[in-house]
């Protein structure tokens, strides 16, 4: 009874025994983690669309979706990043690729990678307040890119969990405005899914 | 004394006058006053036209008076074909994509949008078009059409409620796989977005119940997308495509070309169904059905759209493997042939789920293990081990995990398979297939056969089906409905033939059969169709009997009256602790309903009148109908209650007889 998905071993003689077998595995009722996808898609009218409905309607939550032009004129390319087991991730990716216009889709989870998102965040900022936000945003390698008496417009750069990190830092200071891009996502090293898509 | 239309001096056409101010390029002046309209004094006159002037507003106002059909291209396309020469436009097209897809017969309804498709069909006459009575039954048909023929059947409807009503047919193909284009007319395309009459945003609703969609603008795009519709719809694994067309589109000119198939290939670069399965797997598949000991090979649609009946026989035969089938997998194997084992699942055979209970493997083709297949997938199959081979990699892993992935065509995979499966003679099968057959005896002798009439002395209905099966020789198309008729339909009427069951599996969507069965007996005009009605499920379409009448569509229709929505009240019986709200259900006399439409009709209600009933239905060259009065008591057994698994099927409930 080693095997945990049937709890039979091949070749067995497998008469029915009188103990209850274990329970089959059920398919995405595993462990839950953060998953980064990225897909390569044809700039066709309505493909976020597409995208975004089949995530809904098969009740993937994503957390995030950037989306942007590649260097080929009329592929796309989406970012999404999504909490579910691995199985449910694999079963998101492959109904991504029932789409027509989906060209490919790559689990990066695993893979080492560059993963950023900007976000800008006005935060209310008093003569007294302003030179401590300054520090926090010269420790968090952000950049200041408006200023007025009474606010200061940061914009930071960094894995999700960096920019996390930073808007928990400035919120006491108090949050008026925030927008975050959602995480792209690159691999490391020469391999491309770009060029792995004329191949 | 005749009367003339407008007399002298009398309104001009609808192109005249007031209606030219606001042609394209024109200044935003507002129109001069009509003379009998005294403007109040020192009044300015306003134009209330949305960025008038522009050209965009100029598009919306031609497209309105098009909407009206005043427009002057209509009117030109109509004096074009009287004077019998015309320009090649959008709905040319659609004609010549159908005619060189091969398509003979489609179902459709006209509307506004959709009008010009109509003004130009009777051009065409190689296209066969039935005119139904509801847009639903219209997609029902194609559907039924698709099933049996492997066609892609097509249906045709306009925009707004046109399209809505399409759309639990599309649904039923979508849940299905089954081939199936969907072309509705929408608004012109100026007035897309703006909430037009009828307008409604279809794309968006046909979205995720569709394998792809298409809303196209141009005529000149229209050659391309109807290709591609059609390829996407029967290449892989099968579905229904929805493209939706401006009547603006509709009615463009154009000599844009159809493309070539490998034209058409390319233009999809993200759609490469693989259908050969991967020689690895297909060893270790080989490896494991050489070591298995109960092994249960088990075929689904994707048997039936692959065409591997004849494999799935070889296959079976060599290695000496029982076949059990899912509802829609019914016809992948003659019923009568000795590894055939029947009809798995929720109301299959008990003794085809106990030899799925007890299997060391499971050899799964074309198949998605549904819910209505597996039950609780914790106690499902619990000594199996799984190969799933499918042309769709997503159903793989899907809803049980399994051991042997084989991603392909289900014929293909059992033929590569074929020669790698050593060969095992009935001997070394012998305990095995003797428990089976003990199984099945027992089973078989558990559920109710008799003299026909159940307790109350009314007819049971798994007689009627069964003798229509016999009196038909198993050689027609039986079309099924929703509810207890489709799984007496399923258990009894004996399946020799492929493609000769049609069912709505996936959606379970009452009201199918009749149409279903109207565009069956219209793709396979060689055999008998039947449609196998509940008294509730034919109520929901029954107007599609003047179609029949119409058209002379020669389908059997059998309503199966138990005066109930009887499965509603079997599950009421059974879960709800017999709490029979709305389980009740009057119906019409339906000899005076068949009558009324001018359809040949007979009632049996006694065990020695079904087969005369039945003859007389077949002995009517056109429709005909039956109406059997069966039992109202009578529940579908065996049973899995909702949350439970394939080892706790229910066999009784209450009554000693059931
Ligand atoms: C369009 C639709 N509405 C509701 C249902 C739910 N439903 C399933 S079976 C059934 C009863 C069917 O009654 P009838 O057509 O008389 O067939 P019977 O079960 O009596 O043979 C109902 C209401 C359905 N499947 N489809
Ligand atoms: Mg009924």
């Amino acid at each position: 009874m080693s095997n945990p998905t049937n709890g039979h071993l091949p070749g067995s003689p497998a008469a029915p025994s009188h103990s209850a077998p274990p329970d089959r595995y059920v398919p995405g009722t595993g462990e839950v983690r953060r998953h980064r996808l990225i897909a390569l898609v044809l700039d066709r009218p309505g493909v976020l669309n597409r995208v975004a409905s089949l995530m809904r309607a098969r009740s993937f939550n994503i957390d995030s979706l950037a989306v942007s032009h590649t260097d080929q004129p009329d592929i796309s390319r989406m970012t999404i990043t999504l909490r579910g087991d691995d199985v449910a991730v694999e079963q998101a990716a492959k109904q991504l690729y029932r789409l027509i216009d989906v060209l490919k889709v790559q689990d990066v989870t695993a893979e080492t990678t560059i993963e950023n998102e900007l976000a800008l965040v006005k935060i209310r900022a008093t003569d007294t307040t302003r030179p401590e936000i300054l520090k926090v945003v010269e420790l968090s390698r952000g950049r200041v890119v408006d200023l007025t008496p009474e606010s200061i417009v940061i914009e930071v750069t960094g894995t999700e969990a960096e920019i996390d990190g930073f808007v928990a830092m400035v919120r006491t200071y108090g949050i008026k405005e925030l927008v975050r891009t959602g995480a792209v996502v690159m691999s490391r090293g020469s391999g491309s899914i770009e060029e792995a898509l004329k191949r | 004394m005749t009367m003339t239309k407008g007399g002298a001096g009398g309104r001009r056409g609808p192109d005249g006058g007031a209606a030219s101010a606001g042609e394209p390029g024109s200044a935003p002046a507002a129109p001069a006053a009509p003379a009998h309209e005294a403007p109040p004094r020192g009044a300015e006159r306003r134009n209330h036209v949305p960025g008038a002037g522009t050209a965009h507003a100029a598009a919306v106002e031609r497209a309105q008076r098009e909407m009206l059909r005043d427009g002057s291209s209509a009117a030109a396309a109509a004096a074009g074909r009287v004077a019998g020469k015309r320009q090649r436009i959008g709905a040319d097209v659609v004609c010549e994509s159908l005619i060189r897809q091969g398509v003979h017969t489609f179902f459709s309804y006209p509307g506004g949008v959709i009008l010009p498709l109509y003004d130009v069909l009777g051009d065409y006459p190689e296209l066969r078009h039935i005119l139904v009575r509801h847009e639903q039954g219209g997609a029902h048909a194609a559907d039924g059409y698709a099933r049996v023929t492997g066609q892609v059947g097509v249906c045709v409807g306009t925009s707004g409620p046109g399209a809505t009503n399409l759309v639990t047919g599309i649904g039923t193909a979508q849940l299905d796989s089954v081939p199936m284009v969907a072309i509705t007319g929408n608004v012109p395309g100026a007035l897309l977005g703006k909430d037009a009459f009828q307008e409604i945003d279809i794309n968006g609703i046909t979205l995720p119940m569709t394998k792809h969609n298409y809303l196209v603008r141009d005529a000149n795009d229209l050659p391309r997308v109807l290709a591609e519709a059609f390829h996407i719809a029967r290449t892989g694994r099968p579905g229904p495509v929805h493209v939706d067309i401006t009547k603006d589109a509709l009615q463009q000119e154009t000599s844009a070309p159809h493309p070539s198939h490998e034209e058409i290939v390319a233009g999809l670069p993200g759609f490469r169904p693989n259908l050969d399965g991967h020689y690895r797997q297909l060893k270790l598949a080989a490896q494991e059905i050489a070591q298995a000991r109960r092994p249960v090979i088990m075929a689904g649609h994707g048997v039936l759209h692959a065409g591997a009946e004849q494999e799935l026989v070889a296959l079976a035969e060599k290695a000496q493997i029982p076949v059990a089938w899912t509802l829609l997998g019914i016809g992948a194997m003659d019923e009568t042939h000795p590894l055939a084992y029947g009809y798995m699942g929720m109301h299959g055979w008990k003794h085809t789920n106990r030899a799925i209970q007890s299997a060391d493997l499971l050899i799964a083709f074309g198949m998605r293990f549904d819910d209505r297949v597996t039950g609780n997938v914790k106690t499902y199959a619990p000594y199996a081990r799984i190969i799933h081979v499918d042309i769709d990699p997503a159903e793989i892993g899907k809803n049980v995990a399994v051991e042997v992935p084989i991603v392909g065509d289900a014929k293909r995979v059992m033929k590569a398979l074929l020669p790698m499966v050593p060969a095992v003679d009935t001997q070394e099968r012998r305990d095995y297939l003797a428990q089976l057959a003990a199984w099945r005896a027992e089973s078989e002798a558990s559920s109710w056969h008799g003299s026909g009439a159940w307790r109350d002395g009314l007819l049971s209905a798994d007689y009627v089906v069964t003798r229509i099966g016999e009196l038909t020789n198993h050689e027609a198309t039986y079309v099924a409905d929703v509810g207890q008729n489709q799984m007496w339909l399923a258990r009894y009427a004996g399946f020799r033939h492929p493609n000769t069951h049609v069912s709505s599996g996936g959606l379970g969507t009452m009201g199918f059969s009749l149409p279903a069965a109207m565009g069956a007996a219209l793709g396979r005009p060689d055999r008998e169709t039947w449609a196998i009605a509940g008294d509730g499920g034919f109520q929901m379409t029954s107007q599609e009997l003047m179609t029949l009448v119409q058209d002379n569509i020669p389908v059997k229709v059998a309503i199966f009256d138990n005066k109930k929505l009887g499965m509603i009240r079997q599950w009421q019986e059974i879960v709800y602790a017999g709490n029979y709200h709305s389980a009740h259900l009057l119906g019409p006399d339906y000899l005076k309903l068949a009558d009324a439409y001018g359809v040949p009709a007979i009632k049996a209600t006694t065990p020695d009148e079904v087969d005369e009933a039945i003859r007389f239905a077949q002995s009517v060259d056109g429709p005909a109908l039956i109406w059997f009065e069966i039992t109202g008591e009578q529940n579908v057994f065996p049973m899995m209650p909702a949350g439970k698994g394939l080892s706790d099927l229910i066999e009784t409930w209450g009554g000693p007889e059931e």
